[in-house]
């Protein structure tokens, strides 16, 4: 008898929860003020999710997903794709969305349901935002495996939570990844709770990094609240998909901050105490301590841009409220590519009816 | 007797069966320290324990496919997917199994089991929240398919799903969960399945539904007994096996019949009830018999959902023209 597998997990931090580099700053940053440019969009994720709490508490949007610490994920993930990447989302990754180009104008008519907020502007190719657990896994392994097939130098990146690690979608889909060896990156955001469930309720696997191995695929666990390690993992991994050399499985290691959604209280599960020491950790604040320190960020320059965002999203939020609702037709004009005769009389009673 | 809703109704059929039957077992995705995301399981592990009560990791295929072999080994789950959008992946365990493994083994194995799952729409609830897809169990033989409108039906109906020898189905209309009170006794009485309630007698007209669409159903019926119509008012509650007794005595007896589900007018438990009106009641006819329903369509996202939903005034309108008809 003789052991005939082995695995290693390495987990990748290279900005601590203080502030400090502890590591050479690694591609793609060359300097701090690269790293302008992420952090200030995890400040407009921020404060977008807030802007949407508050738009649900009025009532002017459905359900709300918050993202709140989950930032340093999001914008790692954007910042290592090309616009010509495919992302396939689940239903709190609006700040991946955010850097692709959909507009925060969709995401609230999105929530504000409204199903024009999946017809993106841009990101043309980007998915809609899946609902059923971790089903964009496989959509994700259909993606990259056309891109191959194609000989396309794209890549397909997707996202699922800890919870949704669980379920079918997401194994079945990296099996087939490890056995296509196709341009495909998928990332596990551990955010250490899936609604009520905690994270050593849902794997008794010390990492979610390590479900790749049985998969035959690489597997790394990150920091994913540090920024800078983030963005460097995953690039990595898609520049790795891009020159063909197979997919990898991303363990990003955050926290939700937020409750689950604005319909969720969190209180019946989890306690403050464990809620404010997550704090302690956050994406943003660590990043921020880091550029002041580096002097290329000010408090000033935080308090003007932070105006600014508030500008833009109360821009969006009004423009959103601006739109006129979709006609009463629409509910049946996309359902086919031309509507079946079939349908026709049932088109008409809901339009008069609608008149009642 | 307390005034109790028809998710609390939930939540005290599932205690009174754990506490009267050690072998009973829930299990589900946030069932136990946050009660389940309506709450019905409020309280359950706190009460019954981390055994009895059990948080699964999130993974519907194996919440139903667990759940046939708990049921084999003389246990009873009581599953709960948290909405109906996410019971799909649970078809293959329900149809090639819990269905199936009485009549594979000729009874040697079997699956008391049931699966609650909360439908409908008209809670401005996200995408996939909002089907009302129950012909979908219907139409799999060996499945119970069970739906409750009123608070002591549905605590009468759950007991008696949970006691029953084969797989039910139990759906639970979300939108009326919190929208009705009654005084429900908690007496560990269940109410039979397969049995259709006449909630109201009257001569002019049988009107059928079931769940949520019960709450237009009732108002309607309400409105047109106000204008002198009598109005049969038949809860199918069970939806399969179907007690076609009651449909057919009621019909032959008024002569009219309107059907009102909230699901696709296509294949929905509509067409089987009129079919099954055509083929042994046609003669006491009077009027063709009408459905009014959900469209052919999928439920559109909240802003567009109330254009979807059949309203009391359509189903006025239907009662109508049925009653006009020479
Ligand atoms: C297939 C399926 N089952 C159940 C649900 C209900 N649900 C929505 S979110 C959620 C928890 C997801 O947790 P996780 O995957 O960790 O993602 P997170 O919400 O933490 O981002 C559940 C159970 C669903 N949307 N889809
Ligand atoms: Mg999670």
């Amino acid at each position: 008898m003789q052991p005939i597998a082995h695995f290693e997990i390495y987990s990748h931090q290279f900005l601590n929860s203080a502030g400090d580099l502890t590591l050479p700053l690694p591609p793609p940053f060359h300097s701090p003020r690269d790293l302008l440019k992420p952090y200030q969009h995890m400040l407009r994720i921020r404060a977008f999710d807030s802007k949407a709490v508050a738009l649900q508490r009025t009532g002017q949007i459905g359900t709300f997903p918050s993202s709140e610490g989950e930032e340093a994920s999001m914008a790692g993930i954007a910042f290592a794709m090309q616009a010509e990447d495919v992302f396939l989302p689940s239903y709190r990754e609006h700040g991946v969305l955010f850097a692709r180009g959909v507009s925060m104008e969709e995401v609230l008519l999105y929530w504000g349901g409204d199903e024009r907020g999946s017809n993106y502007a841009n990101a043309r190719q980007d998915f809609p935002i899946a609902v059923p657990i971790a089903t964009q896994v496989l959509h994700a392994v259909g993606v990259a495996t056309a891109f191959k097939l194609k000989g396309e130098k794209k890549v397909a990146v997707t996202t699922c939570g800890d919870g949704g690690s669980s379920r079918a979608d997401f194994n079945e889909g990296l099996n087939f990844a490890g056995v296509w060896q196709i341009p495909l990156v998928v990332v596990v955001v551990n955010n250490q709770w899936a609604i009520s469930v905690p994270r050593s309720s849902q794997s008794k696997a010390a990492t979610f990094a390590q479900k790749a191995i049985a998969a035959g695929m690489e597997g790394i666990q990150v920091d994913g609240n540090d920024l800078i390690a983030m963005t460097h993992v995953c690039r990595q991994a898609v520049d790795k998909a891009r020159t063909g050399a197979g997919p990898t499985l991303i363990e990003a290691v955050t926290y939700r901050m937020a409750p689950h959604t604005t319909a969720d209280d969190a209180s019946r599960y989890r306690g403050q105490e464990e809620v404010n020491s997550a704090k302690a950790l956050d994406p943003i604040l660590r990043l921020k301590t880091f550029l002041m320190r580096e002097k290329v960020w000010s408090l000033d320059e935080e308090e003007a841009f932070k105006q600014k965002l508030q500008e833009e999203v109360n821009e969006a939020a009004k423009a959103y409220q601006a739109m006129s609702p979709q006609p009463i037709e629409s509910i049946f004009d996309y359902l086919y590519a031309k509507l079946p005769r079939a349908l026709e009389e049932q088109k008409a009673q809901a339009v008069e009816r609608s008149e009642l | 007797m307390t005034m109790i809703t028809i998710v609390e109704a939930v939540n005290r059929a599932l205690a009174y069966e754990l506490e009267a039957d050690p072998s009973v077992v829930l299990l589900g995705e946030d069932i136990g320290v946050n009660g389940g995301v309506f709450r019905a399981t409020d309280g359950l592990q706190a009460q019954f324990g981390k055994t009895r009560v059990i948080d699964t990791p999130l993974a519907e295929i194996a919440i139903s496919g667990v759940s046939v072999g708990l049921a084999t080994q003389g246990l009873k789950p009581v599953s709960e997917i948290q909405f109906m959008g996410f019971i799909y992946a649970t078809m293959e365990q329900l149809i090639s199994h819990a269905a199936r493994m009485r009549n594979r083994t000729r009874g040697r194995l079997t699956c008391p089991m049931v699966v609650r799952a909360p439908y409908g729409a008209g809670i401005h609830a996200p995408e996939h929240h909002s089907e009302s897809t129950e012909a979908l169990f219907v139409h799999i033989p060996g499945l119970k398919v069970v739906i409750p409108s009123t608070p002591r039906r549905t605590y009468g109906l759950l007991l008696a799903a949970i006691r029953d020898p084969d797989p039910v189905i139990f759906l639970e209309p979300e939108r009326i969960y919190r929208l009705i009170k009654q005084d429900v006794e908690e007496d560990g009485v269940a109410l039979p399945l397969e049995k259709c309630f006449i909630e109201r007698e009257g001569s002019d007209l049988t009107l059928i539904s079931w769940g949520a669409s019960m709450h237009e159903a009732r108002q309607a019926v309400a409105s047109l007994e106000a204008k002198g119509v009598g109005v049969d008012l038949i809860d199918v509650a069970t939806l399969s096996p179907l007690d076609s007794e009651t449909i057919l005595a009621s019909v032959e007896k008024t002569g009219r019949c309107l059907i009102v589900h909230e699901a696709p007018k296509t294949g929905g438990m509509g067409a089987e009830i009129a079919a099954r009106i055509c083929e042994k009641a046609l003669l006491s006819l009077k009027a063709p018999v009408k459905r009014v329903t959900g469209y052919d369509i999928i439920v559109p996202l909240y802003k567009l959902e109330k254009h979807y939903l059949p309203s009391v005034k359509v189903i006025l309108q239907a009662a109508q023209e049925i009653l006009e008809f020479a």
